[in-house]
């Protein structure tokens, strides 16, 4: 089954590495993946966006012209992405700073307050995209949590014990706390 | 491992031996070159170099060719314009070297996306005088991987430029990809023309300027046949649901990508379509399509131009299919949706229900 998936929010929020991790991931779970980031004259406070193809099969497009998921993390994301998504789609909305309602009553939509929970727990706004990849992998099932930590000791194998532990939390913290409903 | 395509190519090349890269920064292949600085430093014998210009840097790898290394630059569709000339005096000296084009919108400065405008440039010359350069298109990070081992070692063997043609989705796409095993270059049969100190043997000239015209002439015809043998020995292609196609696409690189997944959409429709794609662009796997023409009568060529490669499709066939074309310039990205509908309404308008 072919499953895309659009991450995007401001640069430097971390979501080409939310992006990343999940295809990582989904790599060792033996599906097909690919990775496409948003490139070229971005500047620093702009917006980044990625999509993640995984798939049993073959992927033949890497581009979501209709993605099946959206991982939203700021407002302006919501406004580009939204209309985009397929009928029945599901999306993850960070709360703490999306404070638009969707506009669409086609669609499932899951809340994580990442930057409240990340300020709350580690008095740091770094970890948001790790919070929401939690809650985005609690709602969709796409991989395991499991594979996502194992990706995760992957991508950062030589970081300190505490980053990693500050990681993980955030991930359990994503998944446990993603709430359905608009 | 999942890795970038520009990535790949760049590991691959080290991996295949590349023990020179010089390069000028240009978007979207900046990560390609990137790499190179920090892998390259990593490797003993390897020189990196970021040239002063294009020109400069093409030049560079017509020097170190001249020694002997495994030689590479790369570069996009503006940069590889200002590369040409230095492409034809490796082609005239008979030098090897593997130059990545990373397709961006042109003409003129253009933009930064997808695109597969280069066709002409890459496959008919490029550069000044009567020679080809083999290109390569690669459609995955795997192929990218493999592509880039089997350009070096065609450079080797027919001692001429060979350019990898990608473009933009291609060089930030990540795939899981196996990559090639590490080969020693020194390991590699000695090359018996190179400038490599003239102790202990006879000077050895390699030089482009043939002055006296009988000489150039016998020059070129060397060349020729030289591409005789290229087109014999080097074609390269893959075919999708072809057996029992009416309609077959035509297309190269992401485009083929693209094309795959709308002829698995119409396929479930029950239209009998395929895909040809040519995967080595020159040589132009032209034997393949004469062949498919017994059956197929209509062919459509999808390109991200205005329609460089139905030429060669045009060519091949001499009239004995019909041809169709369909292209987004300018670094759009269809989707398999779009080619999808173009496929299904060219199938009806056509009537290709009926022929069997």
């Amino acid at each position: 089954m072919l499953k895309k998936t659009v991450f995007a929010g401001f640069g430097g929020q971390g979501v080409l590495m939310m992006g990343y991790l999940y295809a990582v991931a989904a790599m060792r779970e033996g599906k097909e993946v690919t990775y496409l980031p948003s490139y070229g004259a971005e500047m620093r406070g702009g917006t980044a966006n990625c999509t993640i193809a995984v798939s049993d099969e073959e992927i033949f497009s890497p581009v979501a012209s209709s993605p099946d998921h959206a991982v939203i993390l700021n407002n302006p994301s919501l406004i580009k992405f939204e209309s985009a998504l397929t009928r029945g789609g599901l999306i993850v909305l960070n709360s703490s700073l999306v404070d638009r309602k969707t506009s669409r009553d086609d669609i499932t939509v899951y809340r994580v307050p990442a930057n409240e929970l990340a300020k709350k727990h580690f008095n740091d706004d770094r970890s948001v995209n790790i919070i929401m990849l939690g809650g985005f992998i609690a709602a969709t099932k796409m991989t395991s949590i499991e594979s996502i930590v194992k990706a995760l000791h992957e991508i950062f194998k030589g970081k300190k014990s505490d980053i990693m532990a500050i990681n993980e939390k955030s991930l359990t913290l994503g998944a446990e706390l993603v709430i359905k409903g608009a | 491992m999942l890795m970038r395509g520009s990535h790949v190519i760049a590991e691959s090349a080290i991996r295949a031996g590349c023990r020179f890269y010089a390069g000028y920064p240009i978007t979207p292949q900046n990560e390609l070159t990137e790499y190179m600085a920090g892998a390259m430093a990593k490797v003993s014998d390897a020189t990196f170099i970021q040239a002063e210009s294009e020109i400069a840097a093409i030049n560079m790898v017509l020097g170190a060719a001249m020694t002997g290394a495994r030689a590479m630059t790369s570069s996009s569709s503006p940069g590889l314009s200002l590369k040409q000339e230095g492409i034809s005096f490796l082609a005239a000296s008979e030098l090897p070297a593997v130059i990545i084009n990373t397709m961006r919108g042109g003409p003129g400065l253009g933009n930064i996306a997808p695109a597969q405008g280069d066709y002409f440039q890459a496959t008919k010359g490029g550069g000044h005088g009567d020679y080809h350069s083999i290109v390569l298109a690669p459609a995955s990070g795997q192929e990218q991987a493999d592509l880039t081992v089997k350009a070096f070692e065609c450079a080797d063997r027919y001692r001429s430029p060979v350019i990898i043609l990608i473009d933009g989705m291609m060089g930030q796409m990540m795939e899981p990809v196996i990559l090639p095993e590490p080969i020693d270059p020194r390991s590699l049969p000695p090359k018996s023309y190179i400038l490599n100190g003239a102790s202990q043997r006879p000077s050895r000239f390699i030089k482009s300027l043939i002055l006296d015209t009988r000489d150039m002439e016998e020059h070129n015809w060397k060349l020729q046949r030289k591409y005789e043998s290229i087109t014999r020995d080097l074609i390269l292609h893959e075919s999708y649901l072809t057996n029992d196609a009416n309609l077959v696409v035509i297309a190269y690189g992401t485009a083929a990508r693209i094309a795959k997944g709308a002829i698995k959409r119409v396929r479930e429709m029950g239209l009998k379509v395929g895909l040809l794609r040519p995967i080595s662009l020159y040589p132009f796997p032209k034997g393949a399509i004469v062949e498919l023409s017994r059956i197929v009568k209509h062919f459509l060529v999808f390109e991200m131009s205005t329609g460089q490669m139905v030429e060669d499709v045009k060519l091949s066939l001499e009239g004995r299919s019909k041809v169709h074309f369909y292209g987004r310039p300018g670094g759009i990205i269809s989707t398999p949706d779009e080619i999808s509908k173009v496929i299904s309404s060219l199938y009806y308008r056509q009537n290709l229900e009926e022929e069997q």
